[in-house]
């Protein structure tokens, strides 16, 4: 292969992690708004929704869309359910308990993954066959374009949601200042169930579309969190269109730098531009520092 | 040190007396012990960063593992004395937090958790990359026992090495947040900007903290080279990291006592789920939710709440 070739091969890889680690930055995006917390169970929604769809399409033969459906509804509503069991209990809680919580939330639902699923990985047979396509010598697996076209549909109907709702414009405000919101007449705690809610269906989305090409297993998630949490830094906590482009970003860096430099070192080199980015900018990408001076954490 | 601390210690000392005659040399039990005092170490640095000056860290395993990779290599691959794997560890661990800390501590609060997460992560691949000194993902074996005076250090001997670091360590930390620099990390915990406005050095300060918590990191990680002689890359990774946080706000992050107790609860819970096999991990996972839920300022606060509800 030439050098052209290669560098389609990596960009279409890096694309297609970026999508993932964009869909979960975005999740994490969402809740920090709604309520300052990281929520580090993030990447087990993921992880829950490629193992759910697994078993609604091989178990309960469910045909592609309804079982996509299905997924999603199921992995929505464990979410909407950690938000009522864990987090709202605890509404005075210190920030860190909060998320010490959610830690304990993604090793619970480890364990329950790995209870019902074993610790085998699960594969899921493409969306529309596996004949590859070749684009400049590049070997392309349609399933590729499948996670580029619904993170774009997902990251679209977010920014939609934000900018057309009234319950997007609220979720805002509430970021920008929960007291604020309330003032306003704002009901946060349904906006914090809300964020819970949705972004535990963009995990669910992120692990339907990527387990036909990466397969999926109940210890997953730490590591998509790992990277989502960056990617939602990188970008500038609570923007949530520089989460989706950190997360691209990470992506590419990290698939770039497997295939041309070394494969052992790409998790550091997409560390080490993290770092670099946050020194110089500390409130990254996308983020306003005058918003962040603001926040508390 | 304040006078209210003096019965816990006291408690203490008087545990590691009379501990020889409790367990009657149960080896499993004394190896737990041990793990317990070096996690209690890093737990305690942590405390003080976190509890009292309330900056994060997602990194201390990188320290951790900084000076047990240090003193490993020191003594297994160059044959130095035991003595020059512990400065170096500590120097090493030390100067990284220091250049590290610097551009690091300007961020808040999560900046600063993905930022210090990055730098445990990138120590981590270098663990596992650096195959001719470290020995990569299959470890570095052959590290060899501490000994003083011809006599080498293990089981209940290293057991008393270990509780009597963190002793000493505990009463300097004791003293440490009872003086002028304890206040100043406890008011720029309060707001940082309320410490610059009564003259605080408030970079000085946190970077301070940092690195002696890294200090502290890198001796727990020294001792624990030379107590298991044989280490590997997992042992330090983002999972410990945040394991050492865990221990510190479900004991109560507000007291170094809080950390030590949350050290042994993390130490020792495991152990005992060890039995439930496929269980284990839900279950781990259950009681740490449980315990967060019903006691979220930590284990010690709800221990004091329920003596002082009875006394009433």
């Amino acid at each position: 292969m030439d050098l052209i070739s290669q560098l389609c091969q990596y960009l279409f890889a890096g694309l297609t992690l970026g999508s993932i680690y964009a869909l979960v930055a975005l999740g994490f995006s969402m809740i920090y708004g709604a309520t300052g917390i990281i929520n580090l169970a993030q990447g087990e929604f993921v992880m829950l929704g490629g193992l759910i769809m697994v078993f609604s399409s091989t178990v309960l033969h469910l045909p592609l869309f309804l079982a996509f459906i299905f997924t999603v509804i199921v992995v929505t509503l464990l979410g909407a359910l950690f938000e009522r069991l864990a987090i709202h209990p605890l509404k005075n809680a210190s920030l860190i308990t909060l998320i010490m919580i959610t830690l304990a939330g993604s090793i619970l639902f480890r364990g329950g993954a790995m209870f019902i699923w074993g610790k085998d990985p699960y594969g899921l047979p493409a969306f529309s066959g596996d004949r590859p396509w070749y684009l400049w010598g590049a070997t392309i697996q349609p399933q590729i374009f499948w996670v580029l076209g619904i993170t774009g549909g997902a990251v679209l109907g977010i920014g939609l949601f934000f900018s057309r709702t009234l319950t997007g414009k609220a979720m805002i405000a509430c970021a920008c200042n929960p007291l604020a919101a309330r003032l306003l007449g704002i009901n946060v705690w349904k906006l914090v169930l809300l964020s819970f809610a949705l972004s535990a269906a963009l995990g669910a989305i992120a692990g339907i579309i990527i387990t036909p090409i990466t397969l999926m297993e109940y210890d997953r998630g730490p590591m998509l969190a790992l990277k989502g949490f960056s990617a939602a830094v990188l970008g500038g906590l609570g923007s949530s269109m520089g989460a989706v482009v950190a997360g691209f970003l990470i992506g590419l860096i990290e698939s770039l730098g497997a295939g041309l430099i070394s494969s052992g070192y790409k998790d550091a080199l997409a560390l080490l531009v993290l770092l670099i980015v946050l020194w110089l900018k500390p409130s990254g990408i996308l983020g306003s520092a005058e918003e962040s001076a603001l926040k508390k954490f | 040190m304040a006078k209210k601390d003096f019965y816990p210690l006291l408690i203490i000392i008087a545990g590691l007396v009379l501990f020889p005659l409790l367990i009657r040399g149960n080896e499993y039990f004394i190896t737990i012990l041990v793990f317990w005092g070096i996690n209690a170490i890093i737990a305690m640095g942590l405390c003080l960063l976190m509890g009292y000056a309330g900056q994060i860290s997602l990194g201390h395993a990188a320290f951790f593992g900084l000076g047990a990779y240090s003193s490993g290599i020191l003594t297994a691959k160059y044959a130095l004395s035991p003595i020059w794997g512990i400065i170096w560890g500590i120097t090493l661990a030390g100067g990284i937090a220091y250049l590290v800390g610097k551009p690091t501590l300007r961020l808040k609060g999560h900046y600063m958790a993905v930022a210090t997460l990055g730098i445990g992560e990138i120590f981590y691949i270098i663990f596992n990359e650096l195959i001719p000194l470290t020995g990569g993902p299959s470890g570095l074996s052959g590290i060899p026992l501490l000994t003083i005076g011809g006599e080498s250090l293990e089981g209940l001997k290293f057991f008393y090495l270990v509780w009597i670091v963190l002793l000493l360590l505990l009463i300097f930390s004791l003293n440490l947040i009872n003086s002028r620099i304890g206040r100043a990390w406890r008011a720029i915990h309060g707001s940082e900007l309320g410490a610059l406005t009564l003259g605080i050095d408030v970079a000085r300060y946190k970077l301070q903290i940092f690195v002696l918590s890294a200090i502290y990191a890198a001796l727990a990680g020294s001792l624990y080279a030379h107590f298991v002689t044989f280490i590997s890359p997992s042992s330090f990774s983002l999972m410990f990291s945040i394991l050492l946080l865990m221990m510190v706000v479900i004991g109560g992050a507000e007291t170094l006592w809080g950390a030590l107790l949350g050290a042994g609860v993390l130490t020792l819970l495991p152990e005992y789920l060890r039995g439930l096999e496929d269980f284990e991990v839900l279950a781990y996972g259950a009681i740490l939710m449980v315990v967060l839920l019903f006691m979220p300022r930590g284990i010690l606060f709800a221990i004091k709440k329920m003596l002082w509800r009875s006394k009433e």
